[in-house]
């Protein structure tokens, strides 16, 4: 294609997904109403209802949300590509994903069977009153969840991964002493420090950074107070674009809350805040078993966490919601996962009494409530935190726990963590792989959950900070290495996996952007 | 000159004692010779009692004030914050500036009080003012939340007045049981749906000057249980109290963090969720009271040159940002109940004893009580009268030559008639 077709098929898209929105009646409904005001004039209708829309900030709105739209197209493929094509272009990489799920759709099957508790269930109307008032206070009524395991762990996912092979590259060919290296085996297009130079030249060392240029001794006029200008004036024009490209340098702890949801395009309108309701009247009518993992899950995580316990109620309340939320079933046309179905009793097999179960497509596992956690940090209002945390999921963290070849998905973050490793620590590299601590093994875990729950939170939201700005997930795996390479002079004198994972341990006095920075830009290349 | 300091505690808690054995003090008991002395409140009592006539010398420290219940008996707290404000109104002072509903605009920070049952009237009379208010009754000589109760009726304090006098009260001649009741915060800051109090650690090495440091590692102490104002809850203390002496007995009482959340957590929550501005605003309104505080006391404390303390102050952020001084503690707790905990507390003990023994050398209670910034370890200076002093000297010449400062200072409190040095 060429690029002008590729530019009208996105237009049609957008165009497309947009038509019968709430925007859509919204924008109709201004033009409508603009015709009476003195200015409109008929032999120049169009110009000037165009210019009152732009004049009223209903251009802007419309801008962001096409520039929502265009972040999570997938790029137009070929007039004859198939769906599944679009989802995943790799065809071993689509089989491999279709196999995990079908072993975690059985393992959860096979615990309800075990346990004898249904997937679904609706509740009894006291049980809906009981909860109705126990809303705020999920966490005080502890269910028995003794049963219940979760579904997978980072660690069996981290298996399959390692298990993946490209059919058509045979591997006992052109062994090559890198291929061997490290524990994924097979290739795809990452960057080397180069090409990320080029691609992160906001985060170079002649460049401003909060993070680094916002510390006590650094005198706030020669970064800091004009940046906090800069970004008062990105939001008073409500530009997402603006905003997105602002985050590169960092978002101001008091106008992130704020930032965030303008590069996301995440508003709390009546609304979002009717289907927030929606969502929870649902939550209240029907038991799931999902239920159950997501209490287990914060249990086991966030409630023991020194800077998330606080927040154990309002994830709950998200979580819920979000199990319910039929409209996250959307990103499955762009993730190579596909939604899991469960059959009405007796039906089994049967595709008209096929559901989509939990009805937001989305099985939790072990660490899932580290997603929400840090943003509970920027939002007090549930329905707000709700929005936030679905687009973020929608546009990146799916992506974290979905095999697939998008260089933003965990292989790929994997593999660029191992050649960054290999390519500048081929030493410590070497040391750790022949004790028998394969990087990977260590980092996997902080790179599935985007490091949530490892890092001190400030440092971790100035991390998410460029995740939003680049619009990708691969600074997580420059900062994993980056963490390798700061603790390298300890790791070389390890001898045990478990003495290099006690030398990983604490993250938490970690300083995100000067490693980034020095390991971007002050390694020798 | 250049001998080991000889140290002894009637507090066993290893915090102290590891503190004291890195610096390679040689333990003593109380009956041979000693330089350092961390008592307990009962201890420094037998000290300075005109009975024992003890009389330490200079190379002695100890680390109470003689008489610092004026500040952390809950009852002379309230006593000396009143008696303070009463001067500054005497002097006209633009510190005691009151709003148009009488309440003093930059002295309001403790909540309505009353002795009991001395104000027992006084009490009626306000209580009637606002029935529907909630009201909470403590001991004044009792620390760690024993003994506390809320009450809403009139009824409730009638009954026990009755009560206690047939059995334990003893208030009217021995001021042993006396109690303070003061308005509840009621509308307290609530995170994630919970209600905390804030404990922050002051260290003060002398009274007249006034010389006060803030630990900058304080924290919240959350609550277990969902906070509810309904009145149905009135007897769950685990609700209200926040005291982790309390908490630990609730059924949600987390051994991992203890229900505990670093001052840190707290201003990024704050300045993410509220802005910048109303955080820095609260955190120097917090500061501000600690110092006001400590000046009501100041004229009536025995600036002994021997002593130092490092208080446990309480306070309560309600939810418009405004904080409230509940209580200062002159033993705060030492007992770890976290691995971050015992980390936290090992440090405040380690820098409370670089500034007031510096270098770990025998201490000297003649010294100049002005520790190198680099000695501070996690402590800021929040305020230094002398230097305050001499502050104010340079900008009444500064005034004087130029426009008046005036006397009246502005509403919105940003503009405080004192420069006070913790920024």
């Amino acid at each position: 294609m060429d690029e002008g077709t590729e530019i009208s098929v996105t237009i049609a898209q957008v165009v497309q997904r947009l038509r019968g929105t709430h925007l859509h009646s919204q924008l109709e409904k201004q033009a409508k109403e603009c015709l009476h005001r003195p200015e409109i004039k008929l032999e120049s209708l169009k110009e000037d209802v165009r210019n009152f829309l732009r004049a009223s900030g209903w251009e802007r709105k419309l801008q962001n949300a096409v520039y929502r739209e265009l972040h999570i197209l997938p790029p137009p493929a070929h007039p004859a590509a198939t769906p599944e094509h679009t989802k995943e272009p790799l065809e071993y990489m689509r089989k491999a994903q279709a196999g995990w799920e079908k072993r975690i759709l059985k393992s959860l099957n096979s615990m309800c069977t075990e346990l004898g508790v249904p997937l679904a269930r609706k509740r009894p109307v006291a049980e809906q009153r009981h909860l109705t008032n126990k809303w705020n206070e999920m966490g005080t009524d502890e269910p028995d969840l003794s049963r219940f395991r979760p579904v997978y762990a980072p660690k069996d996912f981290l298996e399959v991964l390692i298990s993946l092979k490209n059919p058509n590259h045979d591997c006992s060919e052109g062994l090559t002493a890198r291929s061997h290296w490290g524990l994924i085996q097979i290739s795809l297009n990452i960057h080397d420090i180069p090409q990320m130079r080029e691609a992160y030249k906001e985060l170079s060392l002649n460049c401003g950074q909060l993070g680094i240029d916002d510390h006590a001794h650094v005198p706030p006029d020669l970064f800091e107070s004009e940046h906090l200008r800069i970004g008062k004036k990105v939001l008073s024009e409500q530009d997402s674009a603006a905003a997105q490209q602002y985050s590169r340098q960092g978002c101001p702890t008091g106008l992130r809350a704020q930032l965030w949801a303008l590069i996301l395009n995440a508003t709390n309108e009546p609304e979002d805040i009717m289907h927030y309701e929606q969502l929870k009247a649902a939550v209240i009518h029907h038991d799931l078993l999902v239920d159950n993992l997501i209490y287990k899950d914060v249990k086991l995580t966030a409630s023991n966490d020194d800077y998330y316990f606080v927040f154990e109620d309002f994830l709950y309340q998200v979580l819920l919601c979000f199990s319910r939320d039929t409209a996250v079933l959307e990103h499955f046309s762009y993730n190579s996962a596909t939604p899991p179905k469960s059959y009405i009793q007796g039906k089994t097999g049967a595709e008209e009494f096929a559901v989509v179960y939990p009805p937001n497509g989305v099985i939790p596992f072990h660490g899932f409530s580290m997603y929400v956690a840090p943003l509970c940090f920027l939002y007090n209002e549930p329905s707000m935190l709700y929005s936030v945390f679905r687009e973020m999921y929608v546009r990146y963290f799916f992506r974290l726990h979905s095999i697939s070849s998008s260089p933003s998905g965990i292989v790929s973050l994997c593999l660029q963590f191992e050649r960054l490793l290999q390519t500048h620590l081929p030493q410590l590299f070497y040391h750790l792989q022949a004790i028998g601590a394969q990087p990977l093994r260590i980092a996997f875990k902080w790179m599935v959950r985007a490091f949530s729950g490892y890092l001190s939170t400030d440092q971790l939201l100035l991390l998410w900070d460029r995740i939003l700005g680049y619009e990708s997930l691969e600074i997580v795996a420059v900062l994993a290495a980056a963490v390798f390479t700061f603790r390298a002079e300890n790791l070389m004198e390890v001898t045990s996996l478990a003495s290099a994972e006690a030398v990983l341990a604490d993250l938490s006095t970690l300083q995100v952007m000067p490693l980034l920075q020095i390991f971007l830009f002050a390694t020798a290349i | 000159m250049a001998g080991k300091v000889k140290w002894v505690t009637d507090i066993e808690k290893s915090v102290l004692v590891n503190n004291f054995e890195k610096r390679g003090w040689i333990q003593v008991t109380d009956t041979e010779d000693w330089n350092f002395y961390w008592m307990s409140i009962q201890t420094i009592r037998n000290v300075f009692s005109v009975d024992t006539g003890y009389r330490l010398s200079d190379d002695q420290m100890v680390n109470h004030f003689p008489n610092h219940y004026e500040l952390t008996r809950k009852d002379l707290m309230i006593k000396n914050i009143k008696r303070y404000r009463k001067e500054l109104e005497k002097e006209s002072s633009p510190l005691a500036e009151k709003d148009e509903n009488g309440k003093y605009v930059y002295l309001d920070f403790v909540p309505v009080t009353f002795m009991l049952p001395a104000d027992y009237n006084l009490f009626v009379e306000e209580f009637r003012k606002s029935p529907s208010s909630t009201w909470i009754m403590k001991p004044c000589g009792k620390a760690q939340g024993k003994g506390i109760f809320l009450i809403n009726k009139l009824s409730q304090i009638k009954k026990w007045s009755r009560d206690s006098r047939t059995s334990t009260f003893m208030a009217a001649n021995s001021g042993k049981e006396a109690y303070v009741i003061s308005l509840y915060i009621d509308n307290p800051l609530l995170i994630g749906g919970k209600k905390f109090d804030l404990r922050l650690y002051v260290l003060v090495t002398t009274y007249r000057p006034l010389k006060c440091y803030m630990y900058k590692l304080g924290f919240c102490r959350f609550c277990t249980v969902k906070y509810t104002p309904s009145t149905s809850e009135l007897d769950n203390m685990f609700v209200h109290l926040t005291n982790v002496a309390i908490q630990k007995h609730g059924d949600d009482y987390n051994p991992v963090h203890g229900g505990k959340w670093t001052v840190n957590n707290l201003r990024l929550y704050l300045e993410s969720t509220r802005g910048k501005e109303v955080t820095n605003h609260l955190f120097d309104q917090i500061h501000w009271i600690v110092v006001q505080s400590l000046k009501a006391v100041a004229p009536v404390m025995i600036n002994d040159k021997h002593c130092f303390e490092c208080y446990g102050y309480d306070i309560i952020i309600d939810d418009k940002l405004k904080p409230w001084l509940i209580e200062v503690n002159a033993s705060p707790s030492l007992t770890s109940s976290t691995a971050n905990d015992r980390i936290l507390k090992y440090n405040l003990i380690n820098d409370t004893l670089n500034i007031v023994a510096p270098n770990g050398e025998i201490p000297d209670c003649r010294w100049n009580r002005s520790p190198p910034k680099e000695a501070l370890g996690n402590y800021q200076v929040l305020y230094d009268e002398e230097q305050a002093m001499s502050e104010n000297t340079d900008r009444d010449l500064r005034s004087r030559s130029g426009q008046s400062l005036g006397s009246k200072s502005t509403k919105s409190g940003s503009v405080r008639p004192v420069t006070a040095t913790w920024k």
